[in-house]
């Protein structure tokens, strides 16, 4: 039932001016309409893995399926048509001098004919909500917004993989919560396949599976009900554990036994006051 | 400051110099500045002062704007007057005290110059005061457009324009940032004397730097991302119209032309 969409086989990739492997022999899939988190603290190989996946480095050995294309040289333009990409910076991903005109820059990019990228540009930002700043130029958005445009642009290209490459790590906790949740409804929407790269692991919490990401190999892979019962093991891969996971261990630690690991706040917050008043 | 400088002159109306083509005033500029030249006589500097202030009219920008542009380049203005008056010895003596000797020529010279230079500013400011930065920027790559031809890349230089464009905002906001944290840590950029506060804009432009070429970097990938290989089979967005009122506009300077070559003594 599950098609995979990307696959990586048996991947090693080296820097030039490094002696470790950035990536380490990894293999992993990828399947259609999940959201898959990928953590990892900094130097663990997750970011190298964005790169290889749209064709910004190749990989030293093994191979990269992207829906069925082997990702080389000559295919990359393809895969970059069907893999969209968020990255970090707001700012250093905003080509163009006014909303429209970035959201229509992957499209100019691509030779779309004009009245179809007049559409599609409407239609991109009305998607993330941001249909009334068409004229808007960047330095008066926030960086909550910017990244929505951002979203937009990728959207604009109909892809059917979107990579949020820590797209939320310079964000406010509301630009984050905007960015996930427009992220969220685009996916149910447009069945989308979400590739979210954070060392947030609040974010990850939400996703479908996660894969925890340790000096270039893939440490572990598992529901997040699953890595968040590592527990200790995370922390000492310099990874911080979600609040309310922390939460229940303290209760634990106090002798109250809560059902399960909760992974949101609010999943915690309604177990505690629900078996408060059945006593 | 700087942005004041770049941004703050497009002054947004409703007029129809400002609905014009960018491509038909950039020409209508560039060919103003050479028939400017064809006046000689105080009939046919009479027309060009019409039309310069007719095309002010037009464009109903606000005469404090015009006289923004106007204020930095009217000392330029008034030495090239001295200047003239001084050095040009030609025609009957009007005026004689000591060394200074003032000529006839040299009044008519100073007046006719002074006005040329005037109208030269008025005109160029009117493109930039009715003309968004990206519409010059378009305008210009679509005029260029036939020197690909011999291999100049219009299309890079255009977009390196409008990124350039794109980011002078970002930049000034972090050199703002900058600056802020360095004033915090004791460097003074305001006072002191000024060796010292040449030395302290050493600190603010390392950074600032650096931080550039971070970003390039990170903008290129984001480009490559986003599927950018180049001018080759890419389609525009931004798109000039041609009407009949920059037809009209062109045609109208062209009947400047022929009153100039015609009155000019």
């Amino acid at each position: 039932m599950k098609n995979s969409i990307v696959s990586l086989k048996d991947v090693s990739f080296q820097y030039d001016t490094q002696e470790r492997y950035a990536l380490n022999h990894v293999s992993f899939d990828i399947y259609e309409g999940e959201w898959l988190a990928i953590v990892g603290h900094n130097g663990s190989g997750k970011s190298t893995m964005a790169k290889l996946l749209n064709g910004l480095q190749f990989p030293q050995s093994g191979q990269i399926h992207v829906c069925g294309i082997e990702l080389n040289e000559e295919s990359i333009w393809d895969i970059r048509k069907k893999l969209g990409m968020v990255f970090q910076n707001p700012d250093n991903q905003f080509v163009g001098t006014t909303v429209q005109d970035d959201v229509a820059f992957g499209l100019e990019n691509n030779g779309i004919p004009r009245d179809e990228m007049i559409q599609r540009v409407g239609d991109s930002l009305k998607k993330v909500k941001m249909e009334k700043f068409l004229y808007q130029e960047p330095h008066h958005l926030s960086g909550g917004q910017k990244q929505r445009v951002a979203i937009a642009g990728v959207l604009a290209l109909r892809p059917s993989i979107i990579i949020l490459d820590e797209a939320t790590s310079m964000l406010d906790p509301r630009g984050r919560e905007e960015v996930l949740e427009t992220v969220r409804l685009l996916k149910e929407e447009k069945s989308l396949t979400v590739i979210s790269i954070t060392h947030d692991l609040e974010e990850a919490a939400k996703a479908d599976r996660i894969i925890v990401m340790n000096k270039g190999e893939v440490f572990r892979e598992g529901t997040p009900e699953e890595i968040f019962s590592m527990d200790e093991q995370l922390v000492q891969l310099g990874l911080d554990i979600p609040f309310s996971v922390k939460m229940t261990k303290a209760f634990r630690v106090q002798g109250i036994e809560l059902a399960k690991q909760y992974l949101s706040e609010e999943e915690l917050v309604k177990e505690l006051w629900t078996s408060r008043s059945n006593m | 400051m700087m942005e004041k400088m770049i941004f703050g002159r497009y002054v947004p109306a409703d007029s129809i110099i400002h609905k014009m083509d960018p491509r038909s005033k950039l020409l209508i500029i560039f060919l103003f500045v050479c028939v400017i030249f064809l006046a000689n006589n105080a009939l046919t500097y009479a027309l060009i002062g019409i039309y310069t202030f007719l095309m002010l009219g037009l464009s109903r920008i606000p005469v404090r704007f015009l006289y923004g542009g106007l204020k930095p380049v009217i000392w330029l203005v008034l030495f090239t007057l001295v200047l003239q008056l001084f050095f040009t010895k030609e025609g009957t003596l009007l005026f004689e005290l000591g060394p200074i000797k003032i000529y006839e020529e040299g009044v008519r010279q100073g007046i006719f110059i002074s006005f040329r230079f005037f109208f030269l500013i008025l005109m160029t400011s009117l493109l930039t005061l009715t003309t968004t930065p990206i519409e010059i920027t378009d305008g210009i790559e679509t005029l260029l457009h036939p020197l690909n031809k011999i291999r100049f890349p219009v299309h890079e230089m255009a977009l390196m324009m409008s990124i350039s464009l794109r980011f002078i905002p970002t930049l000034m906001q972090e050199t703002d940032k900058i600056m802020k944290a360095q004033i915090a840590r004791g460097v003074e950029f305001a006072s002191g004397p000024f060796k010292e506060r040449i030395k302290a804009v050493i600190p603010l432009l390392i950074p600032l730097f650096v931080s550039s070429f971070k970003r390039a970097e990170e903008l290129a990938i984001a480009m490559e991302a986003r599927g950018y290989r180049g001018g080759e089979g890419r389609t525009k967005y931004r798109e000039l119209s041609w009407k009949n009122a920059d037809s009209l506009q062109l045609g109208f300077l062209v009947i400047l032309t022929i009153l100039l070559i015609l009155l000019r003594s």
